[in-house]
């Protein structure tokens, strides 16, 4: 049992945790903190946000965020203060613009190809069983259904 | 035929993008400072901490504004070829020592040779997040006006110097 509770600590000890601890002396502010923190990227290690990540260059940024709120910046002057010096790549969320509208707009075309390729899909399906319970009643034998199908799907695509 | 195009025109969209992909280089960030003025500072010369260095003293000259560090790998490659830049005299070179410690500096430039007409001093990293510094070594061209005209990131080669660096430095030294 106690050889079982400590593994169980073990394996809660890896347990996610901040990088560091900035507390601001109104809790609005530290949500603003904490939230701005997640939206800018470090621009060292390109995939982690300045609250992720350990390098140095975060650590600057998160002390520059810090001590902007602490002066009553608001989240857009910011935000300003960092794509000025940094540029949009800064921002872990991308904004529309001309440039990235297409990271935005993709996603959206690429699902409405995808719905529009079910659809075709399912239709062809369901004309294909309609035919074939037709045939069926008719009494026309498989090899005969087969040839028409070609024959007709041949002509589908004409 | 529908059958046969309509893959293929995705392949050929996609082969597009992928091409793209390769030739893009995703840690070369545009830098947002190209053709504004050069953020400004006021900061204590490495050789000498009671005198102050700002964009302002170097009105009317080209500069090169190289950031570097003793602790930076790459500076060390770096190092030679401007060394050798610097023995052209095209251009004056500063220094921006980034959070680094002023003895491991000295030390650094009195191996390795120095460069710079002047270094200057930014321990705690201010400086360089005001030029959006996030590898160093980084260098900025800045024209007579104070104008950013142009950024490298990483380790300026001998064959940059040749290829950008020098005709664009002879470019701005001829306006007026």
């Amino acid at each position: 049992m106690k050889r079982l509770l400590f593994i169980f600590l073990l394996m809660m000890s890896c347990s996610s945790y901040a990088v560091d601890t900035i507390q601001l002396p109104d809790p609005e502010r530290q949500e603003s903190y904490e939230t701005l923190t997640r939206e800018l990227r470090c621009l060292v290690c390109q995939n982690q946000t300045i609250a992720d990540s350990n390098a140095e260059l975060a650590a600057d940024l998160r002390r520059q965020v810090y001590e902007m709120l602490q002066q009553g910046k608001s989240r857009e002057e910011i935000i300003q203060f960092m794509t000025d010096r940094y540029g949009d790549f800064v921002l872990y969320k991308p904004r529309f613009a001309g440039k990235t509208s297409v990271l935005w707009i993709a996603p959206v075309v690429f699902l409405l190809m995808g719905l529009i390729t079910v659809f075709f899909v399912i239709r062809r399906k369901k004309a294909v069983a309609a035919l074939n319970s037709q045939a069926g009643s008719l009494g026309i034998d498989a090899e005969k259904q087969k040839k028409i199908r070609s024959l007709l799907e041949k002509g589908d695509r004409s | 035929m529908l059958k046969y195009i309509i893959p293929l025109i995705l392949f050929i969209i996609m082969a597009v993008f992928l091409a793209l992909g390769l030739s893009l280089k995703p840690s070369e960030i545009p830098s947002p400072f190209i053709n504004k003025p050069a953020p400004v500072f006021s900061a204590p010369k490495l050789d000498a901490p009671e005198e102050k260095l700002t964009p302002a003293d170097l009105k009317g000259q080209v500069w090169l504004f190289n950031v570097w560090a003793s602790w930076c790998v790459s500076c060390r490659s770096e190092h030679p070829v401007l060394n050798q830049l610097a023995q052209q005299h095209a251009a004056v070179i500063v220094g921006l020592n980034y959070k680094d410690e002023p003895d491991d500096a000295k030390n650094w430039l009195n191996t390795l040779g120095n460069p710079y007409n002047v270094s200057i001093m930014d321990q705690d990293g201010r400086i360089g997040i005001d030029y959006g510094v996030y590898g160093v070594p980084e260098t900025f061209v800045i024209d007579k006006k104070g104008l950013i005209r142009y950024k490298h990131t990483g380790p300026v080669t001998a064959e940059d110097v040749k290829q950008t660096f020098l005709p664009l430095i002879a470019k701005l030294q001829a306006e007026p």
